[in-house]
Order: structure tokens, then C-alpha cells, then sequence
């Protein structure tokens, strides 16, 4: 449980080390928009999902658009209901304590270093809660080295720090990929996110692409994989 | 000192919280009540694959061709070596020494 807990955290460092630099870029954004530390330190605790705190903050004004602010995060978020679902195998057996506890600090990174593990059969819901705080103390910290530090990085797309996460996220979409039979999903997946990414506002092309992705999988010919767990350790040897 | 918490702030925080929350937990606890065979389950395993994928798609398409090199090499050195932060700033450096050169 405490292993587990150390090796998620640890296993994270490197993704959380990306987080701090895309939370600094928050952090910038927040103090022009005049948000004090405790604004962005409750919403980093609150709400906790990097994407859907860029949008608040982006909507930020004198009269906050409460609801508005509600629906924007519910469309960006979306992908959490998958995320969550996704994490079914995991917390199998688990009581439902637990899970109301754990699945706070379940955000994109932690979630999607937590399912390569998951591949390897090594993952746990202590991998992932460790991996969660270890998120959570990172994307705090360059949120709020951003909100004071100002101009320190005062043009991060200067530093590529813009393409840190693209490039985080294509490492964590290959560490995922099983084989072949994930092809047609992954281009089913492509190009409805491009598509939908032209033609539609805000993060719809993440749920759709991801949506195309997995319906393409269930209508290719059934495969004797019946779980991830087993389908991971069959992979892994 | 502690700053003041407006109470507009703390409504629109903690609808945003719940929203949020809501999703993560639903999730979770709606995938008990799906089968854990067949074309769903496959379905289920190919979604953290394809959604993620799906997510960093667009943003390599629009860094261009170069973006498309930086994500190729990230991917390459990540099925090489699996280290993820390597294959990160590989990455990046790739777009930074094009946006530089203005490639």
C-alpha cells in the first residue's frame, strides 16, 4: 500500500515536472485576470482538472458567469465519466469509501500513467492516489510560482513550454498502444478529433475522437481478451 | 493576511467542483454495471488508447510538419525506451529549434 503509494508518486514525477511548467503558464493568466492565491488555490483543490481551470480563468470577470462557467467545465470534463469508467478494473472489490475518496485526485496524468501500469499489472488504487498527489503538489506549486513570480516566463511558447504537454500526452498514447488491433480505433479516433476540432467549439474532439475510437473497437471481430488486467499481462509476456 | 473569498467566487468554484466530481465518481461507478466481456469490454479497452490519442492529435496537426516530426520522435524514443520525460523533451526541443530557425 505505502510501496504502491511511493511508486505512483515517483512513476508521475516526470509528467508532474511538465505540469508545474503548463500550471506556471495558469498561474500567469490568473494574476492578469486578478485572482488572488486563496481563488486559485481553492479552485486548484476544488475542481483540480488543468483544462477546465485555463477556461475559468479565461472567463473571469467583475460578475463571474456562474452557470455559463458550470457548463463549460461539464463539456471539457466529460472525458472524466470515460476516465472513471475506464478505471472500473482498478477499483474492482474496493469499497465505495474508497472510491468516493480516491477519484478526487484522478486527472489526466496520473489516470493515463496509472492505465500503462495497468498494462504491465502492476497498477493499484494507492499507484494511483500517489501518482494523484504527487500531481496535485506540482500543479499547486506552478500555479502559484506563476501567480507571484509573473514574469519570469513571460512568453512560455518562446520555450516550446506550449508543445510540453502535446508531447507528454503522444508519449503516454504510445505507452498504451496494445498492437495492431488498436490501428482502426486510433484512426477512427484521429481523424473525427480533427474533424471536430475544425468544426466544433471548445474540447468536443476529445470526447467524440475517444467515443469513434472505442465504438470502432467493439465492431472489429471479437478477441478472447475478457479484461484489461488479463489482456495486459497476456501482452506483456 | 488572507485574501477574501468573494461568495461568487466560491459558488462558481464549487459548481465547476461538482460538476467535475460528479463525472469522475459516475463514471466509476456506472462501470460496475457494465459487462466485463465481449465487444464492450473491448470497446472499454480501447477507449484510454484512442481518447488520448484523440486528444493530442489536433495540436500536432497544427504545429505543422514539424510538429508531426517532434510527435514521430517522441513516439519512436517512447516504444524504444518507454522514458517518458526523455521522450518529452526530445519533443519539445524539436519544436523549439524549428520555431527558432523558423523552419
Amino acid at each position: 500500500m505505502k510501496a504502491d503509494f511511493c511508486r505512483g508518486a515517483t512513476a508521475n514525477a516526470p509528467m508532474a515536472a511538465s505540469v508545474a511548467a503548463y500550471g506556471s503558464v495558469l498561474g500567469m493568466l490568473a494574476a492578469q485576470k486578478g485572482l488572488s492565491w486563496l481563488d486559485l488555490l481553492f479552485m486548484n483543490s476544488a475542481v483540480f482538472a488543468g483544462s477546465a481551470q485555463f477556461v475559468m480563468v479565461d472567463m473571469w470577470s467583475q460578475h463571474l458567469p456562474v452557470i455559463e462557467m458550470a457548463l463549460a467545465v461539464l463539456v471539457i470534463n466529460l472525458r472524466y465519466l470515460l476516465v472513471g469508467a475506464s478505471l472500473g478494473p482498478l477499483f474492482r472489490g474496493r469499497s465505495l469509501l474508497c472510491k468516493v475518496l480516491l477519484m478526487h485526485l484522478v486527472a489526466d496524468e496520473n489516470w493515463a500513467v496509472t492505465m500503462s501500469e495497468q498494462r504491465k499489472g502492476t497498477a493499484s488504487v494507492w499507484f494511483l492516489f500517489g501518482g494523484g498527489v504527487m500531481v496535485f503538489l506540482c500543479w499547486c506549486g506552478g500555479t502559484m510560482a506563476g501567480l507571484m513570480g509573473g514574469g519570469l516566463v513571460s512568453r512560455p511558447e518562446y520555450y516550446a513550454l506550449d508543445f510540453a504537454f502535446t508531447a507528454i500526452f503522444t508519449a503516454l498514447a504510445v505507452g498504451m498502444f496494445q498492437g495492431k488491433k488498436d490501428i482502426p480505433p486510433w484512426l477512427v479516433a484521429g481523424v473525427l478529433a480533427l474533424l471536430a476540432h475544425q468544426f466544433l467549439p471548445g474540447k468536443w474532439y476529445i470526447v467524440i475522437g475517444g467515443v469513434g475510437g472505442a465504438i470502432t473497437a467493439m465492431l472489429a471481430a471479437p478477441d478472447e481478451t475478457p479484461d484489461l488486467k488479463e489482456g495486459a499481462r497476456a501482452s506483456a509476456t | 493576511m488572507l485574501p477574501r473569498l468573494e461568495t461568487q467566487v466560491v459558488l462558481a468554484i464549487a459548481l465547476a467542483a461538482l460538476v467535475t466530481y460528479s463525472l469522475r465518481l459516475g463514471g466509476l461507478l456506472l462501470s460496475a454495471r457494465f459487462p466485463r466481456t465481449g465487444r464492450f469490454r473491448q470497446g472499454m479497452n480501447a477507449l484510454p488508447g484512442s481518447l488520448l490519442f484523440a486528444l493530442v492529435f489536433p495540436s500536432i496537426v497544427a504545429e505543422g510538419t514539424w510538429g508531426i516530426v517532434a510527435a514521430g520522435l517522441t513516439a519512436a524514443v517512447m516504444l524504444r525506451s518507454r522514458n517518458t520525460l526523455f521522450a518529452m523533451l526530445l519533443g519539445m526541443a524539436v519544436v523549439f529549434a524549428a520555431r527558432r530557425l523558423t523552419l
